[in-house]
């Protein structure tokens, strides 16, 4: 009985490989038909793909790129979202509908990945079957692109790579698009070097989540402004991990070992509400009436709130409206002129009402509503 | 010479003596840089912005941040003295617990509300209500369906967060009303976190004392067949374990979401679980279950704030501040160590003999 049992399992096991090198042969047989090619050289052995590869580009993608504008001139723009998570992810995604709109001509199909690296990878996939003519990836995941950014290579479909970064050859994506947190440092310094106007500085920073990107650009543009500025101290640096507890905790321990101190860096908004509770719990006044000049950097609705309010002196934006960026590289591919490896969306600053300042936008109510966020 | 030895001999003293070491790391640095020795130490009083007079100083701090560990060691003592493991997802049931109440509060959905939407007391209960119920899945696992407790509370522990962060629509929930922010602020003068975890502490303390619920879990711990036998219903005791821990962990989460008047489902009570499981450790308790000691995990969680708030204070940047803080914990737990202390044990009768002789 066991060995007719084994028997059986056995030929059950060689009918199951041969379904599936059936299926191995079927799949380049498959690939002649165009829907299927993008599938084919990631599903397919390595050493197959660049067959397969060699003839697609060739032949479909110049064709479609020829075919899009044509066809009333509507560019077809493949979006994969981070998710949802913020205000400010909100106001981004919501500014990429408005600028790929029908009206301005561009045809936007938008993938919400919800933080999910599989979904956004599948989503890119998708974009490459249906040949959009650009794709847009804002990566939860900086590594493991490699392979699908090939394919969309191999499709002759430009991508850009949007809000965050990747760890890719960058000859394979067409730009890196987003904020330059060491600008956003800089700014910062800079503004504060023009309110101060010579005078001394204690500076006390609280620093964002420990080797976080924006936390090292910040950090590092701040400190390049300070390094000029020999009138300036930095008595401390610590991490706040970017929420408003962290932000509290480490401003209530500042406050105990330094009782000098007249400018507090704030690497986001929340632990800038966090350092103001400490403050207030001390006793110390802060902002524009205050002893202490608080920067803080995001500027998130609520941020510009306390700014317009005079409670935050300075708030340096990392700025989330970047479609007209995005717009404007691929306007230029349009034209077939040459793109930077690098986009830099501008980022402003915004400063309490009664500062005026060459590097900020002075904050009004009118400011403040006219927002995305 | 007996006395010291008395001392020593206490179960307290290792706590006590490890926190005290910690604390006078301060005092050397104080005198090394030139500040008042007992800085650290010194307590004050302080006007705040809005007029009060509250107490001021580091000790304060360490027991005003110390507070959550505190609450969740208490739970989680227990539960490690009758299951034998730990409950991995007390952070979460924090976060989840912070975000229902915060969700409850503001109205699902709103972010920013200077108004409640439904009386504090329904969001608080709600929030507590649910963290419990959290409780109560991890011991019904763990008592009835006899699942290895780490692998029955990692359900909730990545579930528990993100059941929070769809309550509060993935966005943090602020309750900007002053009533609200009364459990993470001041009464008088005194910290409300510290007031909420001494009140915790004293009805288990009085719990422990006054009925025979000490003796209950730690039979189990010890073994919880011959508990059985013995007439006490085992999984009974696990499952109540695990609820005090949920309820616990509930109290924690609006303690922590009270502080910050939001619901920051990410980031509230995050690797938290870690620092209480250490706690327990650190008070001298074995993992291994059965016989326990409250205090000693009280004073543990206390010594990792300590601990945290020390480096602030000697300014130890950030980015290196775990390496000191695991160099620390090591030392801790290597001076608990059994051998090492029978090593000492046998050193001082050494001398002692030496002496005699």
């Amino acid at each position: 009985m066991k060995k007719k049992l084994a028997v059986l399992l056995a030929g059950t096991m060689v009918m199951a490989s041969l379904v599936g090198c059936g299926g191995g042969d079927a799949a380049p047989a498959e690939t002649s038909a165009p829907a299927a090619e993008a599938e084919a050289p990631a599903e397919a052995p390595e050493e197959e793909a660049p067959e397969a590869e060699a003839e697609a580009p060739a032949e479909e993608a110049p064709e479609a790129e020829a075919e899009a504008p044509a066809e009333g001139g509507t560019i077809s723009v493949g979006f994969a979202q981070v998710g949802h998570e913020s205000d400010w992810r909100a106001a981004n995604t919501q500014n990429y509908q408005d600028a790929f709109s029908e009206a301005n001509g561009y045809e936007l199909s938008f993938v919400d990945a919800d933080n999910d690296n599989a979904v956004q990878l599948e989503a890119v996939r998708t974009f490459i079957q249906q040949e959009m003519d650009y794709i847009c990836i804002a990566p939860i995941e900086t590594a493991g692109w490699d392979t699908v950014l090939q394919e969309a290579q191999d499709a002759g479909i430009p991508v850009l790579i949007v809000d965050r970064s990747v760890d890719a050859d960058p000859s394979l994506y067409t730009t890196q698009l987003g904020c330059d947190m060491v600008l956003e440092g800089e700014t910062a310094g800079n503004w504060l070097a023009e309110y101060l106007d010579g005078a001394d500085a204690k500076i006390l920073v609280i620093e964002g989540s420990v080797g976080a990107s924006a936390t090292l650009g910040r950090t590092e543009g701040f400190n390049n402004i300070a390094a000029q500025h020999s009138e300036w101290e930095i008595l401390d640096s610590q991490s706040g991990d970017f929420t408003q507890a962290g932000g509290q905790e480490v401003m209530e321990s500042f406050i105990k070992s330094y009782s000098d101190f007249n400018v507090v860096v704030c690497q986001n908004d929340n632990e800038a509400y966090g350092a103001m509770d400490a403050m207030d719990a001390a006793g110390i006044t802060y902002g524009v009436d205050g002893d202490v000049i608080i920067i803080s950097f995001d500027a998130t609705h609520d941020g510009l709130q306390y700014t317009l309010d005079g409670k935050i002196n300075c708030n340096v934006e990392c700025n989330p409206l970047q479609a007209e960026f995005a717009a404007e590289v691929i306007q230029k591919l349009e034209k077939g002129e040459a793109v930077d490896a690098q986009t830099i969306v501008k980022d402003e600053a915004f400063v309490a009402p009664g500062i005026t300042s060459q590097y900020a936008i002075t904050m009004t109510q009118e400011v403040l509503d006219g927002r995305a966020y | 010479m007996n006395k010291i030895k008395k001392i020593t001999k206490m179960q307290l003293f290792l706590p006590i003596f490890s926190m005290l070491l910690v604390m006078l790391v301060n005092v050397i640095y104080d005198l090394v840089s030139g500040n008042a020795p007992f800085g650290f130490f010194s307590i004050s009083t302080q006007v705040t912005s809005s007029g009060n007079t509250i107490l001021y100083g580091r000790l304060i701090d360490i027991l005003n941040r110390g507070s959550e560990v505190a609450i969740l060691a208490i739970g989680m003592t227990l539960v490690v003295s009758a299951s034998a493991g730990t409950d991995i997802s007390v952070g979460s049931v924090m976060s989840l617990s912070g975000g229902m109440c915060c969700m409850l509060l503001a109205g699902y959905g709103v972010t920013n509300v200077s108004e409640y939407a439904r009386p504090l007391w329904v969001g608080i209960g709600a929030g507590i209500l649910v963290a419990v119920v959290c409780g109560l899945f991890n011991g019904f696992l763990v008592a009835y369906l006899n699942i290895q407790p780490m692998v029955a509370t990692l359900i909730l522990w990545s579930a528990g967060r993100a059941i929070g962060l769809l309550l509060c629509n993935s966005a943090i929930v602020y309750v900007r009303v002053p009533s609200f922010q009364f459990f993470g602020s001041y009464v008088g003068f005194l910290p409300t976190p510290i007031l909420i975890a001494a009140i915790c502490v004293l009805i288990m303390a009085l719990l422990l004392k006054f009925t025979a619920l000490g003796t209950f879990v730690q039979s189990v711990g010890i073994n919880k067949k011959a508990a059985r036998i013995s007439g006490f219903n085992s999984a009974k005791i696990i499952l109540m374990c695990y609820a005090i821990c949920g309820l616990c962990a509930g109290i924690a989460g609006i303690t922590a979401t009270s502080r910050i008047y939001s619901a920051d489902t990410n980031n509230i009570g995050l690797n938290m679980e870690l620092d209480a499981i250490l706690a327990v450790a650190l008070g001298g308790n074995s993992l291994g279950g059965g016989k326990f000691n409250l205090a000693g995990s009280i004073i543990g969680a206390y010594t990792i704030q300590a601990i945290t708030t020390t480096l602030y204070a000697l300014g130890v940047s950030s980015a290196q501040a775990p390496v000191f803080k695991a160099i620390v914990v090591i030392l801790i737990v290597v001076i608990q160590a059994e051998p090492v202390r029978e090593y000492f044990k046998k050193l001082s009768a050494k001398k002692a003999a030496a002496k005699e002789a």
